[in-house]
């Protein structure tokens, strides 16, 4: 209520003294303003029309239906890296989701945020959200080698050092799903004899899954572009097999893109370009879907 | 006291015979313990994560530097933790390397990132508003990996070389900052932006009131009351730039070596991590162990780094 | 005088221990709202001598913040008790401490007692969830779930593992019990957020007593409807009187001397040091008897409209 008070006196406000705003100092500054929202956009756009018209030759079948391929780099393809991101994406999404949303319930609808374990658990949180990929990827390493597995760059160790990098993600905006729910819906059901966690399972989640879905959706987007962690956990570059497991060698499309774009050869980079597209496609998609989700089943209170 | 309940005297009622005793103990609930059990154990994960991450590069860290002693670490300055016949673990090449590319980035980000941050919250209609911010943030979802591409085959060549006619390297470390710097636009125009318009309208109506324009009224007051929140997302900003890997590995170069002219190729301390990674080091040679020693450096930095944002973040969300 | 109310009382609470066995048909049983006119003259004890709740030296904290002071309220069975007063007298926050719904404010604190049924629920050893099976609340806001209005009404005895031979005829009774079945009958299977704002108070209505309550908490239910919604709810909550009891706070004094039996005044007093109010009771009659005669000085202002 008070928020919207605010929104309104500001409309107000944003239609009061337009003619102070016209001289010519305000108007270079507005320019400027305009400049910097819209610099993004022109930066996006220089990229893909750039990138596009560079991989535009190998806009071919062979770039997703064939292995890499160093002997004949016109026609090398990134088969594997896109089955292997799809795969460790799926093996991601199976470990994080669960945990984040578990978490996220536990911080919003259970934790009495006055004990000073759950402030330091929020604390901790903010902070993990900022901490470098690369870091993720070292403490994969040490964590599946504490399980016992040496060898290197299989499909869980990369599961679990994408699913630590986005566990924040979820978290926080699970959080904010499970937030927007109004209380009143929360306290119909407590009034009623209804324990916390019936409220929390019958009412709070079941309002909150498509705020909970586009939120995972997009960590998971970020995380098919992760290339960082994937690299340090030592996942192969040069892979001519589909991945088949957890416990399977793989590549990811990212990894890929980066070893072709540091070889020399014109043709790889052509294809790296073309691989790039590939990949903002499949980034594109997964963020049209959120966005869909969103549109058709979010409910406003 | 001053409570004046008035209860005049009645015969008692014949409904004082009933009231069976009432059970309000209540059942037992197992299962609620248990998934609130659950729940909080899923919370912890995140602190065991961090836990994980202190020992998971301590462990080998401290290895290291039974080789190599910490002052010739952070004090020295050639790295070249290859060269068979001449070691040398001076870190300095990394971090300044680092430096370099993150003061090009925030040139690029702050500006920018303000700007966008400024219109949005004192120029846009609420409406506006939610149809701008997802313009900005699309930036953030393009993968580091494609950004790294971009500096290197579009930036490097055609914008510096081709069209401002900078003398510099296939790889070097100007595309390298101002690709980043792009890329943590969005971090910093998103914080800001909450910052600016958690301002409390009195004070923008008071700047009105003494017939200042947007502008003036933008920069002198909203900017300064909104100044710990704005630094907050700089310093995130920052905290993202010196941790990103995939840009700075791809267009910056692989040769450590200490210079502060951004027009060389240089390599920074996630590049390190992300070239040596790769490599064929056994697991716990001096070599591999600089990993580690890196990535702590790293961790440490943006430890630092992060609490002072978050430290930053809280005071502005309670001046208001 | 004495007499006829000694009489009218017997009349009155003799039906009380028929609550009992009425609450097992809960709703079932109430007639049209043209019944209603019987209640009008109702004639009520002066002294309660058998409450169905009672608070003793009740002191309510959010925090450091004392809310309300020293409360001393008695509920008779079958009665409408009122609470009225200005803003941020703790007249809410005393009604939400009768089914322990204060516990879920974070930082709240209850001193004092509470007596349901000679037992105090704040005592070691109650569980919350169990007083508010016996204890229902309805809301200022209309606050249906996202579900079917079948679904709604059978919420609360699907969550708290009541045994029910029949769902089918516990929704239908419940929501006769609210008069809103002849509303709803054809389309139950819809999401309650079709309904109107007055139908959908009384579904959260329907959805109380579909639990088999005793005690009925209303927080100010009428203050989001027009007058002929509230004028239907009034007229429900009248009805309602035959099998539980209720507790409405109320901003609004006409609805008070309307729908109430007895009726509490309370104030908010300023602490000197802080400046935070706390609230307090001020005075507690029949309602006749507190609209025509106040006893205190502050409650004689408010109703008169000079302050509040």
């Amino acid at each position: 209520m008070a928020a919207y008070a605010e929104t309104a006196a500001k409309t107000v406000l944003a239609t009061a003294g337009r003619d102070r705003d016209r001289s010519v100092k305000s108007l270079v500054f507005l320019g400027l303003l305009w400049f910097s929202l819209f610099f993004g956009v022109l930066v996006l756009v220089a990229l893909i029309v750039s990138t596009a018209l560079e991989g535009a030759p190998r806009f071919d079948s062979d770039l997703i239906t064939r292995y890499s391929s160093t002997l004949s780099p016109e026609r090398t393809g990134f088969r594997a890296g896109i089955l292997g991101s799809l795969m460790v994406i799926l093996a991601t999404a199976a470990m994080a989701v669960p945990i984040g949303i578990a978490a996220a319930l536990h911080l919003e609808e259970f934790a009495n945020k006055e004990r000073w374990y759950n402030k330091f658990i929020e604390v901790n949180l903010q902070n993990l959200a900022a901490v470098p990929s690369v870091v993720y990827g070292l403490l994969a390493v040490a964590f599946v080698t504490l399980m016992g597995i040496h060898q290197r760059g299989l499909v869980i160790s990369g599961a679990v050092a994408l699913s630590l990098l986005i566990l924040p993600v979820i978290i926080i905006t699970t959080r904010e799903a499970v937030r927007a729910v109004p209380r009143e819906i929360r306290d119909g059901s407590m009034a009623l004899g209804a324990t916390r966690w019936q409220t929390t399972w019958k009412q709070t989640l079941p309002s909150a899954v498509p705020g909970i879905a586009t939120g995972t959706i997009l960590g998971l987007s970020r995380a098919i572009g992760e290339a960082a962690p994937l690299l340090i956990i030592g996942t192969a570059t040069a892979i001519r097999f589909d991945p088949n497991g957890l416990m399977s060698q793989f590549t990811a499309l990212p990894l890929e893109i980066y070893s072709t774009t540091s070889q020399s050869r014109e043709d790889f980079r052509v294809a790296a370009a073309a691989a790039i597209i590939v990949l903002l496609v499949m980034i594109l998609a997964l963020n049209g879907l959120a966005i869909f989700i969103r549109n058709k089943f979010q409910r406003s209170w | 006291m001053t409570t004046t309940t008035t209860t005049p005297a009645g015969p008692p009622s014949p409904a004082g015979l009933r009231g069976d005793p009432v059970d309000l103990s209540g059942r037992s609930r197992p299962g609620e313990a248990v998934i609130r059990g659950v729940l909080f154990a899923a919370a912890l994960v995140s602190v065991l994560t961090t836990v994980g991450i202190v020992i998971a590069l301590l462990r080998p860290a401290v290895e290291f530097f039974r080789d190599v002693p910490v002052w010739e670490f952070l004090g020295g300055t050639r790295w070249a933790p290859n060269d068979s016949g001449n070691p040398d673990f001076g870190v300095w090449p990394l971090v300044s390397a680092t430096l370099v590319i993150t003061v090009v980035a925030l040139v690029v980000a702050i500006p920018l990132g303000l700007g966008a941050a400024m219109y949005l919250s004192e120029y846009a209609s609420p409406e506006m508003r939610r149809r701008l911010k997802p313009i900005v943030e699309l930036l953030a979802g393009v993968p580091s990996v494609v950004y790294g591409f971009f500096a290197l085959t579009f930036v490097t060549p055609n914008l510096l070389q081709k069209v401002l006619h900078i003398d510099v390297g296939f790889t070097n470390a100007l595309a390298a900052g101002l690709v980043l710097g792009v890329m943590i636009i969005p971090t910093i125009a998103s914080l800001s932006e909450d910052a600016l318009f958690a301002v409390p309208l009195s004070l923008r109506q008071g700047s009105f009131a003494m017939g200042a324009n947007r502008m003036q009224t933008t920069l002198r007051v909203v900017l300064p009351a909104a100044m710990s929140g704005v630094a907050a997302a700089v310093i995130l900003g920052l905290s993202r730039a010196v941790g990103e890997t995939m840009i700075v590995a791809l267009a910056a170069g692989s040769r450590p070596h200490l210079s502060l002219d951004p027009r060389e190729g240089m390599q920074a301390m996630t590049g390190y991590i992300a070239s040596t990674a790769g490599g064929e080091n056994p697991v716990g040679s001096t070599s591999y162990n600089t990993l580690f020693a890196v990535g702590l450096l790293l961790f440490v930095i943006t430890l630092i780094i992060n609490v002072i944002s978050i430290a930053l973040v809280r005071r502005y969300r309670q001046e208001y | 005088m004495v007499k006829g109310t000694n009489m009218s009382t017997h009349s009155v609470t003799a039906s009380s221990p028929g609550t009992e066995a009425n609450r097992h048909t809960a709703g079932g049983s109430v007639g049209s709202l043209s019944d209603v006119a019987q209640e009008i003259e109702r004639h009520l004890p002066d002294k309660l001598m058998d409450p169905i709740m009672e608070t003793s030296l009740l002191n309510i904290y959010y925090g450091d913040f004392h809310a309300v002071h020293d409360v001393n309220l008695a509920f008779g069975r079958n009665e409408i008790t009122a609470l009225i007063g200005p803003s941020g007298c703790g007249k809410s926050t005393v009604l939400r401490s009768l089914n322990r719904m204060n516990d879920l404010v974070p930082g709240a604190r209850v001193e004092g007692a509470v007596n349901y049924q000679g037992q105090n629920i704040y005592a070691r050893g109650v569980d919350p969830i169990a007083v508010r099976t016996h204890v229902g609340m309805v809301f200022q806001k209309p606050n249906p779930f996202p579900k079917s209005i079948y679904d709604n009404v059978a919420y609360g005895p699907r969550v708290t593992g009541m045994k029910v031979d029949d769902m089918d005829d516990l929704v239908e009774g419940a929501l006769r019990g609210a008069a809103l079945w002849d509303e709803v009958k054809d389309k139950l299977k819809q999401s309650a957020y079709g309904l109107s704002g007055g139908q959908q108070q009384r579904l959260c209505i329907a959805r109380t007593i579909a639990t088999k309550p005793n005690v009925i908490l209303m927080d100010e239910p009428c203050s989001a409807l027009d007058p002929i919604a509230t004028a239907r709810v009034e007229d429900l909550m009248l009805q309602l009187t035959q099998d539980y009891t209720i507790v409405i706070v109320t901003h609004n004094m006409q609805q008070a001397a309307r729908v109430s039996d007895r009726t509490a005044f309370f104030t908010a007093r300023p602490d000197e040091t802080t400046g935070n109010r706390t609230g307090l009771l001020v005075e507690y009659n029949l309602t006749k008897q507190l609209f025509s005669q106040p006893s205190d000085q502050r409650t004689e202002d408010y109703i008169s409209g000079r302050f509040g």
